[in-house]
């Protein structure tokens, strides 16, 4: 009897161990790669970190995609129509990528106040909203309708 | 005058399907004989008429019937055929009808392969695939109906999104619903076991061949999703830990578990509470997927415009479906006793341990699928957990399980010892450590202690596979009468083995570049130097698209391929698509993608060198193929033979 409840134990013992590590290593490792959702007006009111990646949404401004000739780089602004941040990215725009557009870039804010994207999020519908711009649009539609 | 005939099937099937759900288990309890007899043809009825319904929804599109709401706005004159067809489940209310009719046929098929149940266990079993049944048609005819009319007509459709325009559309989300929903056969007869108060043997038995069979399906399903967002630019590649993914993931790691749960409860008789709480779960998280994918909460590269409300109703019946099953799981856990026992170094217990790992990597997976929801309902803010996060929960469990799965494909049931194992294992350490090793310092380009690691486990699993199979094979058995299931096993684990050196390979060795091209100008990456020769404009079906020609030579100078990716602007939207050039290979792919024109001749283009990316989808065909192998084993078949052969022994017994 002795025996076999010892390896119980030492089987409950090990369980409780391993499942102890992988909830610590699943919390540290959450607690490192979240990335936090700001819009346009938060960027412009300080909110944003500028040691981190996050994540910024708005419609791309009609006019203010602009590159050089021939070359990858490429800036555009997005607004959530009371603010809006210039954003810049080094690589291939996706398709549905078009001014007028809603979009989530993700990448981190530079002391000038350019946000450099590692990343801009494509969505396989036209008619397709990223809900947190959708969001983003209606408080800054709310903000504004407040100060008239 | 055919959308009206789809319209009264689905009305017909929801009637048939109330009955299937009701009488039969009304009977079971009572004893009505009569009533437990209905189960099978109610089945086999509403699936009739549920495939006339979706045949309807396809007629319409075949003959692209405008008037239906959903073909207007999914289908087009100019589509091509294959697509007219694909486009049937392209849109929100095709998909549920697709839904419906698998969950159908995976009940129909339970109705023909029952013989050898007892008509009671029959009747239950079907009765809870017919409540589920029953719980989709009306989710779908109050929030989605397939064959609502547009007024006015419109001359023409709006089209399929031009993204879905692709062969994947065709292939993926049927054998992905096989799997999601041939989940609710293991659910059902868990279910029906507790019912019934009768959790044996028999059952675990019963359960495995189509739960193999669901299991077999859904891995498929996923690397075909897998390999379609691979080559579709902007969907993040072969796994990008996309909420949608996820969806699907979810339910195949709790399946997995599920499968080697079920052995140990046919075999020898324990695991049994859990086996059953593993089939809850693996179906709940099947709904669970489809209520992510289709609720549109999500913020996902794979997401789609759809209403919010219709996700109301599939986490309300979400909650149903769990609450109900771990009701009765409260009432009927007490009873279900295990009485063997076993030691801490057997089989048993190395199944013990890989469902543990399994779970909890299913828990942690979940956990960073939910918690943007969890926190965003609570007005915490908007949050996104990125791909770090998953590769650095997942791959350290994954890593104790490849060394567990060595050691449990020799371990003996009921009592074993390590210092056996070992003894047994020895050579296979040795050839794992010293050929990933030997590997990586040779043929790759640098060496990394991660690439090593996962080379070192796909080796060992595939040492120790062998040193099973020369087990099986001693004292003079052939190769030939190997049991299927024990080939089920050995190819189940063989997939493993190659779809890690994939994984490994590809993640470590992977040279992606976005450059700016101009017409003659080359580029050189991993070795291979791309050119840019030339552009042209082709003509498709329904596109007009600008191709590439790209001739891409070796180190050595000579040719090795020639790809022409293109971008392609449908008609019917202002859309532009990218259609990437790929050259496959066993031990990398070349991948060339059209981006923009930049101004000044100069176009945006995307290089990939993927090393032995192929493999990730080729060890999952094996892993599927081996579910197949083990769930036609032939002691499934006797058992099927068997009872033809004495029918309708036992009689029905109220409950």
């Amino acid at each position: 009897m002795r025996a076999i409840r010892k390896k119980r134990l030492a089987l409950i013992f090990l369980m409780v161990s391993g499942v102890g590590i992988a909830v610590g290593l699943v919390l540290m490792a959450l607690n490192e790669n979240i990335n936090h959702f700001y819009d346009p007006s938060a960027i412009k009111a300080g909110e944003a970190p500028l040691d981190r990646n996050f994540r910024v949404g708005g419609m791309v401004v009609e006019g203010s995609v602009s590159r050089q000739e021939g070359l990858l780089e490429v800036s555009f602004d997005l607004t959530d129509f009371t603010e809006a941040v210039t954003v810049r990215y080094d690589g291939i725009l996706p398709d549905l990528f078009r001014e007028g557009q809603g979009i989530v870039a993700m990448g981190m804010l530079g002391g000038d106040g350019i946000f450099v994207a590692q990343e801009v999020l494509a969505k396989h519908d036209e008619e397709y909203m990223p809900p947190e711009v959708f969001e983003a649009l209606q408080r800054a539609e709310l903000a504004r309708q407040q100060q008239l | 005058m055919i959308p009206e005939i789809g319209q009264i099937a689905l009305i017909i099937a929801l009637g048939v399907m109330l009955l299937q759900s009701t009488l039969p288990l009304i009977g079971a309890h009572y004893g009505y004989r009569s009533w437990v007899g209905l189960a099978r043809p109610a089945a086999r009825i509403q699936t009739l008429f549920v495939a006339i319904a979706f045949v309807c929804l396809l007629w319409a599109f075949l003959v692209d019937d405008f008037s239906v709401l959903y073909v207007a706005n999914n289908s087009n004159t100019l589509l091509p055929i294959l697509y007219k067809v694909s486009a049937v489940w392209g849109g929100h209310e095709g998909s549920l009808l697709l839904w419906a009719l698998v969950l159908s046929v995976w009940t129909f098929f339970v109705s023909i392969y029952s013989r050898s149940m007892p008509d009671l266990v029959v009747a239950r079993v079907l009765a809870v695939l017919g409540l589920v049944s029953v719980g989709f048609m009306l989710f779908m005819m109050l929030t989605s109906n397939p064959f609502d009319r547009a007024f006015p007509v419109p001359l023409e459709g709006r089209d399929l999104n031009p993204l879905l325009q692709d062969p994947g559309l065709a292939y993926h989300p049927p054998m992905l619903y096989v799997g999601y929903v041939g989940f609710a056969v293991p659910f059902a007869f868990a279910i029906a076991a507790m019912l019934g108060g009768k959790l044996d043997a028999s059952w675990a038995r019963w359960s495995r061949p189509w739960t193999n069979i669901a299991w077999m399906s859904l891995t498929l399903g996923i690397a075909l999703g897998s390999w379609w967002a691979y080559y579709e630019l902007g969907w993040g590649g072969w796994w990008f830990w996309d909420p949608v993914e996820n969806a699907s993931f979810l339910p195949w790691l709790v399946g997995t578990a599920l499968m080697h749960s079920l052995a140990v409860t046919e075999k020898r008789g324990t695991f049994k509470a859990w086996t059953v709480l593993l089939a809850i779960f693996a179906f709940s998280l099947s709904l669970l997927g489809t209520f992510l994918v289709r609720s549109g909460v999500l913020t996902s590269v794979h997401a789609f415009a759809s209403d919010p409300s219709r996700g109301v109703f599939i986490l309300a019946f979400l909650v149903f479906v769990v609450g109900t099953s771990l009701t009765l799981y409260a009432f009927r856990a007490g009873q279900i006793r295990s009485h063997a026992s076993f030691d801490l170094v057997s089989r048993e217990n190395g199944l013990l341990l890989n469902n543990v790992l399994l779970v909890v990597a299913a828990a942690s997976v979940l956990l960073g699928t939910l918690y943007p929801l969890v926190l965003d309902s609570l007005n915490l803010g908007k949050i996104s957990v990125g791909p770090p996060y998953f590769n650095a929960v997942f791959v350290p469990l994954m890593v104790p399980l490849g060394i567990l799965m060595g050691f449990g494909v020799l371990s003996r049931w009921k009592q074993d010892s390590l210092p056996r194992l070992l003894m047994k294992l020895r050579s296979s350490m040795v050839v794992s450590i010293v050929g990933a090793f030997a590997l990586i310092l040779l043929f790759a380009p640098f060496f990394s202690w991660l690439a090593v690691m996962g080379m070192v486990l796909a080796i060992w699993i595939l040492s120790s596979l062998l040193v099973s199979l020369r087990e099986q094979v001693q004292g003079g058995r052939r190769l030939l009468s190997v049991p299927r299931g024990y080939w089920g096993m050995f190819l189940g684990h063989l997939g493993v083995a190659v779809f890690t050196v994939g994984v490994t390979l590809t993640s470590m060795y992977s040279t992606e570049r976005d450059i700016s091209l101009t017409e003659g100008q080359s580029h050189e990456l991993a070795g291979y130097t791309f050119t840019l020769l030339g552009l042209e404009e082709v003509m498709g079906p329904n596109y007009i698209a600008t191709r590439g020609n790209v001739e891409v030579l070796n180190s050595a100078g000579r040719l090795e391929t020639m790809l022409y990716p293109e971008k392609r602007d449908y008609f019917s939207t202002t859309m532009p698509m990218t259609e990437a050039g790929i050259d496959a290979g066993v031990t990398r792919d070349l991948f060339v993608a059209l981006g923009e024109p930049l101004g000044n001749n100069a176009w945006a283009v995307r290089l990939y060198h993927k090393p032995f990316i192929r493999w990730i989808w080729f060890g999952a065909l094996i892993m599927a193929i081996g579910a197949t192998l083990a769930a036609t084993d032939k002691r499934y078949l006797v058992m099927a033979r068997k009872s033809a052969q004495a029918p309708a022994a036992g009689g029905v017994q109220p409950a």
